[in-house]
C-alpha cells in the first residue's frame, strides 16, 4: 500500500512547528477568545440568568461552559478552512508541480493535509479545554474517570470528522484558485454564516424558521450538539434553555457529518483530478 | 522496469506530430522529434515559442490534445504513471519550499517516489556531494544563492536515477559563472549516463551544451542537428559587405561559385560562402573593382548559433539585448 499521505502530512507538520509566530499564535487564539470573550459574555449572561427560577433536580450550566463548546468548534472551523492554504501556496510558489509530476495519486494530497489539519485541530481542541477547566467552564463535571475518556474521545470524534469535512472543502477550493486573496475572500464569506447560524454562541430557537432550519443542518451545530453531549451530559440547562439529547440525535449528527465529509471529498477529489498546474 | 530502451535501439523520447491549443491559439503546431539514449537535446527558442507546453506534455503535467508521444517507451497517455516514474524534472520556476531545509527537499522527493529510507539516505548524501551542497544540508531553502537552488533542484530532479531528466530553462535568471559550472554538472550527469532534455532561448547554451538542438518558434520546429550541423548550414563563412552600389555587386557575386547565399540588409548585404572566406575575399573583392564598385566595410566571421537562429527564424531572440549586431538579422526579402 502507497503512504504518500504520510509523506505529504510529514511535510506539512514540519510547517507548523517551523514558523514559531503561527504555531504560537494558533495555539494562544482560542484561549484568549475564551478568556475575553467567554468571561465578558458569560459575567453578562450569568447576572441575567441570576434570577431565572431552575427546576428541582436540573443541571444548570453557567455561559462559560456553553460557550466553550462553540470556541472549539470555531477554532476547528477556521483552522480547517485556511488549512488548504499551503496548497495554492504550492501551486504558485512551491512544490506542488513537483507532487503532480510525481507518480504519487493525487488524493494522497488531499488525505496527507486533511489528516495534518485534523492534527493541528486536535492539539488546540486539547488546549482550549484544558485552558477552559482552568478558568471555570464545567466540562466533564461530576464525571468519572472512564466517562472523562470516553468524553475526550467522544469531543475528538466529532472534532475530526467535522475538521476533515472542512479541509476537503479548503483543499478543493485551494486547488481551484489563482489568489490567495481570493481564497481568503471565499473562507471569510464561508465562516460567516456558518458560524453565526449555529448554536456556538446562543440558542437556534428563537431564530426565524428558515434561519433555523438552516442551523439544524449546519455541520457546525451537529458538531457542538457533539461536543456538547460528550463534554456536559445529555440533559443539562443553559440559558434558560433545556438540551436533551439522545444517543441517537448524537448519531444522528455524526452521521450528518460524515455526510458531509463524504460530499466535501468528493468535491476534491474532482478538483484535484482537473487540476492543471504549469 | 523502465523502458526497452537497450541502447540506442529505441528512442528514449519519442513525439510525432504534436499539438496543443489554449482555446484559439495554438502554442504547439505539429511537431515530431525523437531523442536518443544518452543525449543532450535541446530546444532552442524564443519565450511563448512553445517549449515548455511541449515539455509539459511530456512529462505528463498537461494531457495530450493531438499527436503521439512516449518517454522511456511509455506513451504519455496511456501510461503515464510509467513515464513519472521514468523521469526527472527541474521546473522553469524555482519549485522549492523556502521553509524546508535542503536535505528536506530531497527526503521529500524520495518519499515521494516511495524509495526505501535507507537508499534515501544513500542517495542523498550521493548527490549531495555531486551539487556540493553538502555543507548546506541543514540550510533553509530560502537562504540559498540563485546557483545553489537550481543546483538543488537539478538534485532533487536526479533523485529518483530517472532515464530522462528534463530541464525547462536551466540556468535563467543566473549569473554566467554560475551558468557555466551549471553547464558542467549538466554535462557531468549525462556523462553519468542520463539522458538530457532541455529547452532554451539562450543560443551558447544550446551551442555548447546540446549534442542535437531543434529550433522551436511559433510551435513548430524549423530545423534540427547538430550545433556544428546547423552551422554548416550558413557555409564556411559569412562575409558582410557595404559597397557604392549593392544591388549590382549582390547580382554580380551571385554568379560566383563559392557563394552559397545572399541576404542583404539595411546598407550592406552578407555573402554565405562555401569556401574558406579568407580566401575567397580577394576574388570577391577584385569581381567588384573590375565593374567599378568601391567597397567600404568588410567583415569576415564564422557562423554563429545566433546567425543559425535568426536565419531560420527571421529574429533575433525577442530578450537578447538590443544592439548585439547579428549578421543576419535582415528577413531573407525584408526591409
Amino acid at each position: 500500500m502507497s503512504v504518500g499521505f504520510a509523506t505529504i502530512y510529514w511535510r506539512d507538520m514540519i510547517r507548523f512547528v517551523r514558523f514559531k509566530t503561527l504555531l504560537l499564535s494558533s495555539l494562544l487564539q482560542p484561549a484568549l477568545w475564551l478568556a475575553f470573550f467567554g468571561i465578558a459574555m458569560s459575567s453578562s449572561f450569568d447576572r441575567l440568568m441570576a434570577g431565572v427560577p431552575v427546576p428541582p433536580g436540573m443541571q444548570t450550566v453557567g455561559y462559560l461552559t456553553f460557550m466553550a463548546a462553540g470556541i472549539i468548534a470555531m477554532t476547528t472551523l477556521f483552522t480547517s478552512l485556511f488549512g488548504g492554504i499551503v496548497i495554492l501556496f504550492d501551486k504558485n510558489w512551491g512544490l506542488m508541480r513537483e507532487i503532480l509530476a510525481s507518480p504519487m495519486d493525487r488524493n494522497h494530497i488531499i488525505v496527507g493535509i486533511a489528516l495534518s489539519g485534523v492534527t493541528k485541530s486536535f492539539i488546540q481542541v486539547i488546549i482550549i479545554m484544558v485552558f477552559g477547566i482552568l478558568i471555570g467552564a464545567a466540562f466533564f463535571a461530576g464525571f468519572g474517570a472512564l466517562q472523562v475518556v470516553i468524553g475526550v474521545l467522544g469531543i475528538l470524534a466529532f472534532v475530526g470528522i467535522f475538521a476533515l469535512g472542512f479541509l476537503f472543502l479548503s483543499a478543493g477550493i485551494a486547488v481551484s484558485m489563482e489568489s490567495p486573496e481570493g481564497l481568503q475572500g471565499i473562507i471569510t464569506l464561508l465562516t460567516m454564516p456558518i458560524f453565526f447560524a449555529s448554536n456556538a454562541l446562543y440558542p437556534t430557537d428563537s431564530f426565524p424558521p428558515v434561519l433555523q432550519t438552516l442551523s439544524y443542518y449546519n455541520p457546525m451545530t451537529l458538531m457542538i450538539n457533539g461536543i456538547r453531549y460528550f463534554a456536559i451530559g445529555p440533559e443539562f440547562l443553559a440559558l434558560g434553555k433545556l438540551y436533551v439529547y439522545t444517543p441517537a440525535d448524537i448519531a444522528l449528527s455524526f452521521f450528518g457529518l460524515i455526510l458531509f465529509a463524504a460530499i466535501t471529498f468528493t468535491f476534491a477529489w474532482w478538483r484535484f483530478k482537473n487540476a492543471v498546474v504549469t | 522496469m523502465a523502458g526497452t530502451a537497450a541502447s540506442g535501439a529505441h528512442p528514449v523520447i519519442e513525439v510525432k506530430n504534436l499539438e496543443h491549443s489554449y482555446g484559439d491559439f495554438k502554442a504547439v503546431d505539429g511537431i515530431s522529434f525523437s531523442v536518443k539514449e544518452g543525449e543532450i537535446f535541446s530546444f532552442l527558442g524564443p519565450n511563448g515559442a512553445g517549449k515548455s507546453t511541449a515539455i509539459n506534455i511530456l512529462i505528463t503535467l498537461l494531457s495530450l490534445q493531438k499527436g503521439e508521444a512516449s518517454v522511456a517507451g511509455f506513451d504519455v497517455t496511456k501510461n503515464p504513471q510509467k513515464v513519472r516514474e521514468s523521469i526527472g524534472v527541474v521546473f522553469q520556476d524555482i519549485t522549492l519550499d523556502r521553509d524546508m531545509t535542503v536535505w528536506e527537499i530531497l527526503e521529500f522527493h524520495g518519499r515521494l517516489y516511495n524509495m526505501s529510507r535507507e537508499e534515501r539516505r544513500k542517495r542523498i548524501d550521493e548527490l549531495l556531494r555531486l551539487v556540493q551542497l553538502d555543507a548546506k544540508k541543514d540550510e533553509r531553502t530560502k537562504n540559498l544563492s540563485g546557483g545553489m537552488k537550481r543546483r538543488l533542484e537539478i538534485a532533487r530532479g536526479l533523485m529518483t536515477r530517472p532515464k530522462v531528466l528534463f530541464l525547462d530553462e536551466p540556468t535563467i535568471g543566473l549569473d554566467p559563472q554560475t551558468r557555466m559550472r551549471m553547464w558542467d554538472y549538466i554535462k557531468g550527469v549525462n556523462s553519468e549516463g542520463t539522458t538530457i532534455f532541455l529547452t532554451t532561448h539562450y543560443m551558447d547554451e544550446a551551442d555548447r551544451l546540446s549534442d542535437r538542438i531543434s529550433i522551436i518558434d511559433h510551435g513548430k520546429i524549423i530545423i534540427t542537428g547538430t550545433s556544428y550541423g546547423l552551422k554548416n548550414t550558413l557555409g564556411r563563412d559569412l562575409i558582410y559587405l557595404e559597397t557604392s552600389d549593392n544591388e549590382s555587386a549582390i547580382r554580380i557575386l551571385q554568379g560566383l561559385p563559392s557563394v552559397r547565399d545572399i541576404k542583404s540588409k539595411t546598407k550592406g548585404f552578407v555573402l554565405m560562402v562555401n569556401e574558406d572566406g579568407t580566401k575567397v575575399l580577394p576574388v570577391i573583392i577584385d569581381a567588384l573593382r573590375g565593374r567599378g564598385i568601391e567597397l567600404s566595410t568588410i567583415n569576415l566571421k564564422k557562423p554563429s548559433m545566433d546567425d543559425v537562429f535568426v536565419f531560420y527564424t527571421g529574429k533575433e531572440l525577442r530578450d537578447e539585448p538590443e544592439g548585439k549586431s547579428v549578421y543576419l538579422t535582415m528577413r531573407p526579402g525584408g526591409h
